[in-house]
C-alpha cells in the first residue's frame, strides 16, 4: 500500500526514539488500582483544559465545572480586571458547595458580582476575597483575610481556559510545549458558533481516547462514512504525518477536501446542504498564515488533530472549523466525554443548515464508537488476553499515549512511594 | 384544516410541519428514534428535492430576523439532514453498531 | 352536590380536593404557576367564609361537602408559597430532595 513515504527509520513508531514496537498491556483501563493512581498522578498534577474565554465574556460571567476524578468542584470567573481565575467551588464557612444552581450536583453558569453562599450568606469577591460574613461578631477572632476561597491554578492559552490542582505547577505554556504552543496565532476567537455534546459513556477514558487518536479503525467500523459507491476504493488507512512533543502527540491527514470527491462518493444531504462529514463547503476566509496547523508541511493538508495530555483533543480542518474533546474519567470503567463543534457565526439559513450537516454527521459516526467501546472495556475486564495487545504503525499515538500515562504515573510513585500502590 | 405554517411556495410539505418543524437537535433526534422507516422516507421523498429551494427562500431573510413561516422552513430541513442520515447511510432509524450509546448536545445556536 | 351550595363558584376547582398531602403535593408539581394562581385567586377571598362554615360542624363528623371544601383549603395552602413566595412549583435550590409524608390526620 504505502500511500505515503515513511521515515527513515523505516516506521513512524521507530521515528521516535523510546516509543518502542513491542506489545501492550490494557491493565491501565481496566484496574481500580491504577485509576486512584492517575488520579493523583496526572489530574491533580496536569494542566487541564476547562473552557474557553467565551465561555465567560464578561467581568462578573462564571462557570462551574465538576471535576470528579479529582473530586471537587471549580468555579471559574472573569474578575474586573479581565483576568481569568479559578477556585475551589467551596464556602470556607462549613465546606457547602458554593455556586449551583437546581441541583448541587449539576453544572452552571451565569454572571454575578459576588459569590454568596446559600447556606448563611458569606459572600466573597471575584477575586475570591472574604468580604462579608453573616453576623460576624459572632464568631471567635475571625480575620476574614484569612478565610478567602482556595484558588486553584488559572492561565490561558489561545483562548483556552486551562487549570491545574498541583501546589506549583509548571507554567502552562512550558507544559503544552512547541508543538502545541506553535498553534496559538490560529484564530480560534473567530469560530465561535458553537455546539456542545456531552455523553457518560461506560468505558474507560482512554479507550474513548484511543478511537479518536487512530484512524486505522474507520475503515471499518465507519465504513459507512464512504458512500456504497466510495467504499471498494477506501482499503484502509495512512496518515501522511505524525509527531510527538513531550506526552503530546499529533497526526495530519491529507487528501482533496470532500467536496471536490466525485458526487457519488457524497451522500446526496452533503451535496444538498454543501457540507458534509469533513465540514461546511463554504470556507471562512481566516488569513493566509495559520501557523503551527501543518508542522509536517505535508501537501494537501486536510486536518490536524492534537491530543494535548492528558485529555483534551484539538482537531482542526482546513476548510476552517475545529473540534474540542474532552475525556472526564468518572471512574476506572465509566467517563464522561465532552465534544464541541465550532464554526465561524452562521449569517444565512444556508450557512446554519451546512452546519447542521456537519455537526449531526458528526454525531451519527461518533455514536458507533460510544456503542463499540462498551464491549472493548467488557472484553478487556474479562482479562482473557493480558499484556498482550499488538499494535501497528498508524496506532503510534495509541502507544505513545500510554506510554505517556505510565511515565507520569511511575513519576509520582517514584516520589510519592507510599501512596497508592498497583 | 390547520392553519399553514410554511410559506405558500411549500403547502406541498405542510403535511409533515407538525411532526417534523422541530427547534432542537434533542427533539429531532427523538422523532427519528419514534419513527418508522416508512415513515421517514415518506418524509425524506417528499422533503429533500426542496431542499435547494428552501434554503434559497430562507436566503433571502437575515438569519436572525427570519419570519416564522421561514423559521419553520429552515427547522424543516434541519429535519431532512436528520433523516437523510436513516435513508441514506443507516437504512434504519438508529446508527449501525451505536449500541445503546447516546450523545446529547446541550448547547446548540438557534435558530 | 360536592360543595355546599354558597361555594358553588369554586366548583371549576374540585380536582384540587385530595385526601392527603402526598396528592397535594404531586399535583402542585404537576401544575403551571398560571393554573396555580388561578385557582388561589378564586379560594383565597373564600377562606375565612369557608372555615367558619366547617366550624359549624364537629370536625369528626364533617358532612361530605363540607369535608370537600376542607380538603380544597388545604390545597389553597398548598399552592399559596408557590403563588406567594416562590414563584414557581419547586421550592428553590431544593435540588433533588424531598420530604415524603408517612403518617397524617386525613380529613
Amino acid at each position: 500500500m504505502a500511500l505515503y513515504p515513511k521515515p527513515a527509520e523505516g516506521s513512524w513508531t521507530e521515528h521516535f526514539p523510546g516509543v518502542g514496537t513491542g506489545v501492550l498491556s490494557y491493565e491501565d483501563c481496566i484496574s481500580p488500582e491504577f485509576y486512584e493512581a492517575e488520579r493523583e498522578a496526572i489530574f491533580k498534577r496536569a494542566w487541564l483544559n476547562v473552557g474557553r474565554v467565551e465561555d465567560v465574556p464578561r467581568v462578573g460571567s462564571y462557570f462551574t465545572k465538576e471535576i470528579e476524578v479529582a473530586a471537587t468542584s471549580l468555579v471559574v470567573v472573569r474578575d474586573l480586571t479581565g483576568q481569568v481565575r479559578a477556585f475551589h467551588n467551596i464556602c470556607r464557612h462549613r465546606g457547602n458547595k458554593l455556586m449551583w444552581n437546581d441541583y448541587p450536583r449539576a453544572e452552571t453558569a451565569g454572571s454575578c458580582r459576588a459569590f454568596t453562599c446559600k447556606y448563611h450568606g458569606w459572600r466573597y469577591d471575584l477575586t475570591g476575597k472574604l468580604t462579608f460574613v453573616q453576623q460576624e461578631g459572632e464568631f471567635f477572632d475571625l480575620d476574614k483575610a484569612d478565610y478567602g476561597l482556595v484558588p486553584v491554578h488559572c492561565e490561558v492559552w489561545a483562548g483556552f481556559i486551562f487549570i491545574n490542582l498541583a501546589e506549583s505547577p509548571e507554567p502552562l505554556q512550558v507544559f503544552l510545549g512547541a508543538m502545541v504552543t506553535d498553534l496559538g496565532g490560529y484564530p480560534f476567537d473567530a469560530l465561535t458558533e458553537r455546539y456542545d455534546f456531552t455523553a457518560d459513556i461506560r468505558c474507560n477514558w482512554k479507550i474513548f481516547l484511543d478511537a479518536f487518536q487512530e484512524y486505522y479503525h474507520v475503515p471499518v467500523l465507519h465504513s459507512q462514512e464512504a458512500t456504497p459507491a466510495a467504499r471498494p476504493k477506501m482499503p484502509g488507512f495512512e496518515a501522511p504525518y505524525y509527531n510527538l512533543d513531550g506526552p503530546h502527540r499529533m497526526v495530519a491527514t491529507s487528501g482533496p477536501p470532500r467536496r471536490l470527491w466525485p458526487t457519488d462518493y457524497q451522500y446526496p444531504i452533503e451535496i444538498a446542504t454543501r457540507s458534509g462529514l469533513f465540514g461546511p463547503w463554504n470556507e471562512p476566509d481566516l488569513g493566509d498564515d495559520l501557523p503551527g496547523v501543518n508542522p509536517g508541511g505535508i501537501k494537501a493538508w486536510q486536518m490536524s488533530n492534537f491530543q494535548i495530555f492528558p485529555n483534551m483533543e484539538i482537531l482542526i480542518w482546513q476548510t476552517g472549523w475545529y473540534m474540542l474533546y474532552r475525556y472526564w474519567p468518572t471512574s476506572h470503567n465509566t467517563h464522561r466525554f465532552e465534544g464541541s463543534l465550532f464554526f465561524p457565526p452562521a449569517r444565512t439559513a444556508s450557512d446554519r443548515a451546512a452546519q447542521e450537516c456537519a455537526v449531526v454527521m458528526f454525531k451519527e459516526f461518533a455514536l458507533q464508537d460510544a456503542g463499540m467501546l462498551v464491549g472493548t472495556q467488557q472484553g478487556l475486564e474479562s482479562r482473557a488476553v493480558r499484556d498482550d495487545f499488538p499494535l501497528n504503525d498508524q496506532e503510534l499515538l495509541v502507544r505513545h499515549f500510554h506510554n505517556s500515562v505510565a511515565s507520569w504515573v511511575d513519576d509520582y510513585q517514584r516520589a510519592h512511594p507510599v501512596s497508592v500502590t498497583r | 384544516m390547520t392553519e399553514a405554517v410554511l410559506p405558500a411556495d411549500f403547502s406541498d410539505l405542510e403535511p409533515f410541519a407538525a411532526t417534523w418543524c422541530l427547534a432542537t437537535e434533542a427533539e429531532r433526534y427523538a422523532r427519528r428514534m419514534a419513527s418508522t422507516m416508512a415513515e421517514l422516507e415518506a418524509f425524506y421523498q417528499a422533503g429533500f428535492p426542496r431542499i435547494g429551494e428552501a434554503l434559497g427562500y430562507c436566503d433571502k431573510f437575515p438569519l436572525d430576523g427570519l419570519p416564522d413561516d421561514a423559521h419553520h422552513l429552515l427547522q424543516l430541513v434541519h429535519s431532512l439532514i436528520m433523516v437523510a442520515m436513516c435513508v441514506e447511510i443507516w437504512h434504519q432509524p438508529n446508527v449501525i453498531d451505536g449500541a445503546d450509546a447516546v450523545l446529547d448536545r446541550v448547547a446548540e445556536p438557534l435558530p | 352536590m360536592p360543595l355546599p351550595a354558597e361555594f358553588a363558584d369554586l366548583e371549576p376547582y374540585l380536582a384540587w380536593a385530595l385526601p392527603t398531602e402526598s396528592e397535594r403535593y404531586a399535583r402542585r408539581l404537576d401544575s403551571s404557576l398560571v393554573e396555580m394562581q388561578t385557582f388561589y385567586d378564586a379560594a383565597f377571598p373564600r377562606l375565612e367564609e369557608a372555615i367558619v362554615y366547617c366550624d359549624e360542624h364537629p370536625y369528626d363528623d364533617l358532612p361530605e361537602d363540607a369535608r370537600t371544601l376542607l380538603r380544597l383549603m388545604q390545597s389553597l395552602v398548598m399552592v399559596s408559597f408557590p403563588v406567594e413566595v416562590w414563584k414557581q412549583a419547586r421550592v428553590p435550590d431544593s435540588g433533588a430532595a424531598y420530604l415524603t409524608v408517612t403518617a397524617e390526620p386525613v380529613v
